[in-house]
């Protein structure tokens, strides 16, 4: 078999790296970031997978980057600023909620998906991609000059832990003075976590299920110790340490877009369905125009969600087939499915053959297998403790 | 894991029990472990000829795709059909239920330039330095 990726020596590390070798945990090369893939000695990736669905699990997601956007000399400048260079509304948005939006090329693609925070009346904070983070601080401070605006980047001054799971309410909640039951999804607030005080604690997160994301000071020893009373608070729900691989199954299941796979540079708004992030009508931003002319010629490809129907695995960059055996696509994301013990995937194929139920074969390693498009997401959770942002129009989905 | 001392092994993480001219092949524990969770195995049919370093299947964990290396050259006579519905015992027991295929040998000289188990343990020991380094 071939060797694992061995680690670059030169690879970023966050303040948890110490942390995650003591725990043995097999450490890849992830955007330049030596991050643990999973911890074979707690279970590995799919008991960190269904610690997530089940109960809680951890993860180190400090690589992920995080810009934030103040008023200059006068109020108002911060907002047009994010207004500008992302699709979503930030009108919209109280102080203390966030919303899901991206950052976009003229062209209409993608420069990254980042997660908007209203902090305060002028004053934002976007969480951006590791593998993109100086791409896009580059891009926001280049698209910004001509604002009155404040850009500053703190990725560096926070370790960010994600608490992920349908009881991550109980276990940090037993670590915060913030009443986290009145944290609606999408929502954050500032309290005292670990007797540190002003901590931000995000009901956000990229597994489908409720969880929070927390943004601590990025010392080393701070750091480990908030992460050893997460642990401790966690140990009677069996709360698992998770890496990325996990984090990788549990967005797939839920659909949720990775950077370089379901988006990218060369792919737009419509292409990837993202269509309800992007606000056409609050005027003006970097990539609007284009997603105009984009929307008039009409789609010449759209994501769809793959079950494989015969034997095999669809992984990233496999080609998509017809009956007749033409290349028609490609897949962005596939992997077995831990909680629905399938193999699934996510695929750019012509809207023409993006019916439910259509066939499309995968060509894996020469040979081509059998799928089917079906519904996404593939996994959707019950709604049930999480009260929701939006609950009028959620009530229906439940 | 003990790496059983009958056993010839590659650097590519695979073990030969050779038996007169008819050998069974598997992955190692070390294999097993870097892989995780393995949930996919491709082999080849009986009577495929397979030729040593060439590819003789497929491994796949939830992670990743890992291809098998033919340690020696010959016919496979028998691939695990259990791995089909059970790959996990690749994991639960890399050198004995989760053996891959036989293969009859058309080289039998091909077994010396295998490792034996102590020279396989300090192949693998010196990985283990370089990963932590």
């Amino acid at each position: 078999m071939e060797a694992a990726n061995s680690p670059h020596s030169e690879a970023r590390k966050t303040p948890l790296n110490a942390l995650h070798r003591r725990l043995a945990a097999k450490m890849v090369n992830f955007d330049g970031w030596d991050m643990p893939v999973e911890y074979p000695s707690t279970g590995g990736l799919v008991a960190e997978h269904k610690a997530v669905r089940g109960s809680v699990g951890v993860f180190d997601v400090s690589h992920m980057g995080d810009i934030r956007i103040r008023s200059g000399r006068t109020f108002g400048g911060a907002l047009a600023a994010v207004q500008h260079i992302s699709m979503n509304d930030a009108s919209q948005l109280a102080i203390g909620q966030a919303h899901y939006s991206a950052m976009l090329y003229p062209q209409g693609t993608f420069v990254d998906d980042v997660i908007v925070h209203r902090l305060g009346q002028d004053d934002y904070l976007l969480v951006i991609n590791a593998g993109t983070r100086q791409k896009d601080i580059d891009w926001v401070r280049q698209n910004t000059k001509d604002f009155d605006c404040v850009v500053e980047e703190l990725s560096d001054a926070y370790t960010q832990l994600a608490i992920q799971g349908p009881r991550a309410v109980d276990v940090l909640q037993k670590l915060t003075d913030a009443n986290l039951g009145s944290i609606k999804n999408y929502w954050f607030t500032h309290g005292t976590v670990c007797g540190l005080k002003n901590i931000l604690i995000a009901r956000t997160g990229y597994t489908g299920e409720d969880g929070f994301e927390i943004y601590v000071p990025s010392d080393r020893a701070t750091s480990e110790q908030v992460w050893a009373k997460v642990m401790e608070a966690g140990r009677e729900l069996g709360i698992l340490p998770c890496g990325l691989g996990a984090r990788n199954t549990l967005r797939l299941e839920a659909k949720m877009a990775l950077y370089g796979h379901e988006i990218s540079d060369k792919i737009n708004v419509w292409e990837a369905g993202l269509d309800r992030y992007c606000k056409m009508e609050k005027g003006n931003f970097i990539g609007r125009a284009a997603l105009e002319r984009a929307k008039s010629a009409g789609l010449t490809r759209t994501l769809v969600g793959l079950e494989m129907v015969e034997r095999g695995i669809a992984r990233d960059g496999y080609c998509c087939c017809n009956e007749a055996g033409e290349a028609i696509g490609v897949v962005t994301s596939g992997s077995p499915s831990p909680t629905l013990g399938k193999n699934i995937a996510l695929a750019y194929v012509p809207p023409a053959m993006s019916a439910i139920g259509t066939p499309i074969y995968v060509e894996i390693r020469s040979q081509k297998a059998k799928a089917q498009v079906v519904p996404t997401p593939f996994y959707k959770r019950a709604r049930k403790t999480a009260p929701q942002a939006v609950a009028s129009s959620t009530a229906k989905t439940v | 894991m003990a790496y059983p001392t009958n056993y010839r092994y590659t650097d590519q993480h695979e073990w030969v029990d050779a038996k007169g001219d008819i050998v069974t092949v598997g992955i190692t524990d070390y294999a097993q472990h870097e892989l995780g969770d393995v949930v996919f195995v491709e082999l080849p049919k009986p009577g495929t000829k397979v030729t040593a370093g060439k590819t003789l299947g497929t491994v796949e964990s939830v992670k990743a795709v890992s291809d098998i290396y033919a340690p020696v050259s010959g016919e496979v006579i028998e691939a695990n059909a259990d791995l089909q519905n059970t790959p996990e015992k690749i994991n639960s027991d890399p050198h004995g239920a989760g053996w891959l295929v036989k293969v009859r040998l058309a080289n039998p000289a091909e077994l010396k330039s295998l490792m034996d188990a102590a020279a396989y343990e300090a192949f693998i020991a010196d990985k283990a330095k370089d990963a932590s380094a």
